[in-house]
C-alpha cells in the first residue's frame, strides 16, 4: 500500500519539477544600498548548515507543499477527522502503522539487526492477530517497543553520506540518500503486495488498491501537526532542514556535526 | 493608600508561610530553572485533554491596501485560531510569548483545557512573531507595550467580528504568557477606555516586570557561552555532537521524549551550556523578528536598502548576521532611533520605562480582575521584581516555588489554577 503512496509521489515529483523553476520576479526600482550589518562582521563557524545546492528549486518546493495542503490536503484531512469517530481514526492508523512493520522488518535484516528483526516480526505477527490485523497494538503492551525503519537509514547505518537536501513533494523534507531509500523501500513493498495480491479476485482491485493508499496519505497527514509557514519565524525553511537533516543522521547511527 | 500598603506588609509577612507548605505538595518534578524552561512538562503530568476540539483558523485582513513583500507572499493576514463550544460560553483570548504563533504547542495545550472546562477561546500570534509584524502591526517595528497593545486590540476586535454571529459569548477574559502576558494588561487598560470587551478576567502568566530588564538577563544567558554570544556557531555545533553521541552510546530507539529526559537525567548539559541554548533559542526567535520587521520597513538593517527579495532567494546569510545580533544592537540601532524619530526628546531611559509594568501599576494594583502566575525560579525575574510583583498583585499572584520560565505552564495544576481564575472559583487559594 505504502507502495502506491510513494509511486504517486514519485510521478508527482516529475509533474512538478517542471513547475518548481517559476519564481516570482520582484522588480527593483531603486538601487540598493548595503545593510547596515553583514556578515563579513562576524569570525563564528557557520551552524543550523546543510548541503543545499538546489536550495531555490527546494523552496520552491517547499512552497509547493504550502499550497498543495492549503487547497487539497489539509481540507481532505479535516473531512477526515470530523466524519471519523476518534475510535475508528485510531484503529486506521493502527491498521497503517502494522503494515508499515514490513518495512521496519526488512531494513532491521539488512542492516543485520538479528534481535531488533526478531522482534519487529514479533510485533507483526502479534498486531496481526491477536491485534486483528494490527487495529490494536498488544505488541506494545508485551514489551516489544516499534523500531522504525527505513532504507535510507539502512543506507545511513552502512556510510552513505545523505548527500543533498531535497524537498519532496506532498512528502516534504528529505535527502538524496532518503529519496532513493524511499524509491527501494516502495519497489519492496510493492513487489510484496504484488505477490500477495490481496484484491486479485475482486473486479475493482485497482480501485481498493487507490483508496487504500489515498486513506494511507490522509492518516499519514492527520498525524503530524506540522503546518508550512506557520511557525512564525521567516527562517523556518533553515530550521526544518537543520532539524530534519540531524535528526536522520543521529538515527541513522551516523554523526555529521563538525567539531 | 493606607489599607493598601498594610495589605502588601501582610502579604509579605504572610507569604513564606502557605509557599513553604506549597512546596511540599507541589508536584513539578524539574528543580533546575533553564531545564525545567527546556523540558516543559513530561507528558504523563499533564491533565487528561481532549483528543478533538472544535476549532477553525481564522485568517484577518488587517490591512487591505497593504503590499505584501513578496518574500512573504504565504502571509495572508493574521492567523488565529478560534476553539468554540456549541452553547452560550465565556470567552478567552491569549497571547503567547516573544515569537510564537497561534499554534504554539502550549497554545494548543491551553485551548484544550480551556475548552474542556467550558471556554471559547481565540489565540492570537505574538506582536513580535512575522505573522504579525506583516499582518497585524501598523508600525511593524514590534516591542513598544502600547503600540503591541493597541494592534493587539484591533486584531481582538477583528477576530471577535468574525465570529460573533457564530457563537454566544457570556463574557470575554484575558490571558498571556511571557511577553504576552505584559502585552495583555497593556491590552486591558486600553479596553478600560474603549470598552469593546469589558473584560472580566486577565491572567498574566510568567511576565516580565520590565521587558528590558528581562532581555537583559537572556543576553546574559549567552555570555555563559565560551567566548560569547559572537561564538555561538562554535557553540552550538560542539552541543550538536555531544547530543549525537550521547544518542548513540545510550541504545536509543528514536529522539522522543523518553530521551530528551535522559539528557536531563544524566546531567548531558552543564547548567552553563543549558543557559546558553535557552539563549541561542531566544536569540533565533529575536532574529525571525528583527528580518521581518527590516525587511517590512524597508530600513536596511541586516538586508540591503531597496532590495527585494523573492520567495526563493535564500535567506541564510540574513539568518546568520540576524543570529548573531543582539537584542541591545536592535534596541539601539532601530528600536529607539524609530521612536526618537517620532518624539523628540525622547531619552532612551524613558523609552525603557514604558516597557514596564511599572508605568501601568496604579491600574494593576487598582483593577481586581487581575490575576499572575509565576515561579519562585523563573530567570528573567530578579528577585527584587518578583518582592515587586507579590507586592503588586497581593493574594492574586500564584507563585510557584519552581517552574524556571514557563517550564510549568502545561503541569496539571497549573492549568486547574489558570481554570479556575478564569471562572472566578471562589476556592482560589
Amino acid at each position: 500500500m505504502r507502495a502506491f503512496q510513494r509511486l504517486s509521489g514519485l510521478i508527482f515529483l516529475a509533474l512538478l519539477l517542471s513547475l518548481s523553476g517559476c519564481a516570482t520576479t520582484g522588480v527593483t526600482t531603486q538601487a540598493e544600498i548595503p545593510a547596515r550589518h553583514s556578515i563579513s562582521e562576524f569570525n563564528d563557524q557557520r551552524f543550523a548548515e546543510v548541503s543545499d545546492p538546489w536550495e531555490a528549486t527546494n523552496r520552491s518546493m517547499y512552497r509547493f507543499n504550502f499550497y498543495f495542503d492549503k487547497y487539497l490536503f489539509l481540507p481532505v484531512v479535516g473531512g477526515y477527522e470530523y466524519i471519523t469517530p476518534t475510535f475508528l481514526q485510531e484503529r486506521i492508523s493502527g491498521f497503517y502503522s502494522n503494515l508499515g512493520e514490513l518495512q521496519n522488518f526488512s531494513n532491521s535484516l539488512f542492516q543485520l539487526k538479528g534481535l531488533e528483526a526478531l522482534s519487529t516480526l514479533g510485533r507483526f505477527v502479534t498486531n496481526s492477530t491477536v491485534g486483528i490485523g494490527g487495529l490494536f497494538d498488544p505488541a506494545t503492551s508485551f514489551g516489544l517497543e516499534r523500531r522504525n525503519q527505513d532504507f535510507g537509514k539502512t543506507l545511513g547505518y552502512w556510510g552513505a553520506d545523505s548527500g543533498p537536501y531535497l524537498v519532496l513533494p506532498v512528502f516534504g523534507p528529505s535527502s538524496m540518500r532518503d529519496a532513493s531509500g524511499l524509491v527501494v523501500d516502495s519497489a519492496i513493498t510493492y513487489g510484496v503486495y504484488s505477490a500477495i495480491d490481496p484484491f486479485g479476485s475482486s473486479d475493482y482491485s485497482f480501485e481498493i488498491g487507490a483508496g487504500i493508499t489515498t486513506l494511507g496519505f490522509v492518516d499519514t497527514r492527520h498525524h503530524q501537526s506540522f503546518r508550512y509557514f506557520e511557525s512564525g519565524n521567516p527562517f523556518e525553511y533553515y530550521l526544518v532542514r537543520f532539524f530534519y537533516h540531524e535528526k536522520r543522521e543521529i538515527e541513522s547511527g551516523k554523526r555529521s556535526t563538525k567539531e | 493608600m493606607f489599607y493598601s500598603r498594610l495589605f502588601c506588609i501582610v502579604c509579605m509577612l504572610l507569604l513564606p508561610i502557605p509557599v513553604l507548605a506549597l512546596d511540599d505538595r507541589y508536584g513539578y518534578p524539574i528543580q533546575g530553572s533553564h531545564e525545567a524552561s527546556i523540558i516543559g512538562t513530561p507528558a504523563e503530568l499533564m491533565p487528561e485533554l481532549p483528543a478533538r476540539v472544535p476549532t477553525r483558523q481564522l485568517v484577518l485582513d488587517l490591512f487591505p491596501d497593504r503590499k505584501k513583500p513578496p518574500i512573504f507572499f504565504y502571509d495572508e493576514g493574521l492567523r488565529c485560531t478560534f476553539a468554540y463550544q456549541d452553547k452560550k460560553a465565556p470567552l478567552v483570548f491569549i497571547v503567547g510569548g516573544a515569537g510564537a504563533g497561534d499554534r504554539t504547542d502550549k497554545l494548543i495545550v491551553m485551548t484544550k483545557a480551556l475548552y474542556q472546562a467550558g471556554f471559547h477561546v481565540i489565540t492570537l500570534p505574538s506582536p513580535s512573531s512575522a505573522n504579525f509584524i506583516v499582518s497585524a502591526s501598523r508600525s511593524s517595528v514590534p516591542g513598544d507595550l502600547t503600540e503591541d497593545a493597541a494592534d493587539l486590540y484591533r486584531a481582538m476586535d477583528a477576530a471577535w467580528k468574525q465570529v460573533q454571529g457564530d457563537i454566544e459569548v457570556s463574557s470575554f477574559h484575558l490571558c498571556g504568557y511571557s511577553l504576552g502576558a505584559s502585552e495583555v494588561a497593556f491590552v486591558a487598560k486600553l479596553d478600560e477606555e474603549r470598552k469593546l470587551f469589558n473584560f472580566g478576567k486577565v491572567l498574566m502568566i510568567n511576565p516580565p516586570v520590565s521587558v528590558y530588564n528581562s532581555a537583559t538577563r537572556i543576553e546574559e544567558l549567552m555570555k555563559q557561552i565560551p567566548g560569547g554570544a559572537k561564538k555561538q556557531g562554535f557553540f552550538v555545533n560542539r552541543m550538536l555532537s555531544k547530543f549525537s553521541q550521547f544518542y548513540r552510546y545510550g541504545n536509543f530507539v528514536t529522539i522522543n521524549e523518553d530521551f530528551l529526559y535522559a539528557i536531563y537525567t544524566e546531567k548531558l548539559f552543564t547548567h552553563e551550556e543549558t543557559a546558553g541554548l535557552i539563549g541561542i533559542t531566544y536569540r533565533i526567535g529575536m532574529a525571525g523578528m528583527l528580518f521581518t520587521s527590516d525587511v517590512m520597513t524597508n530600513s536596511g538593517y541586516v538586508v540591503p536598502k531597496n532590495r527585494v527579495l523573492r520567495p526563493t532567494d535564500s535567506l541564510y546569510e540574513y539568518f546568520m548576521v540576524s543570529t548573531h545580533l543582539s537584542f541591545f544592537d536592535y534596541f539601539n540601532e532601530q528600536f529607539y532611533p524609530h521612536f526618537q524619530k517620532q518624539r523628540p526628546g525622547l531619552t532612551k531611559q524613558q523609552l525603557i520605562d514604558a516597557q514596564s509594568l511599572k508605568s501601568i501599576e496604579g491600574y494593576l494594583k487598582s483593577s481586581a480582575k487581575f490575576g499572575l502566575i509565576t515561579n519562585e525560579n523563573d530567570f528573567i525575574l530578579t528577585r527584587a521584581e518578583l518582592d515587586y510583583l507579590r507586592q503588586l498583585f497581593g493574594k492574586r499572584a500564584k507563585i510557584y516555588p519552581r517552574g524556571g520560565h514557563l517550564g510549568n505552564i502545561e503541569y496539571k495544576d497549573n492549568l486547574a489554577y489558570m481554570i479556575a481564575f478564569l471562572q472566578d472559583k471562589e476556592t482560589l487559594q
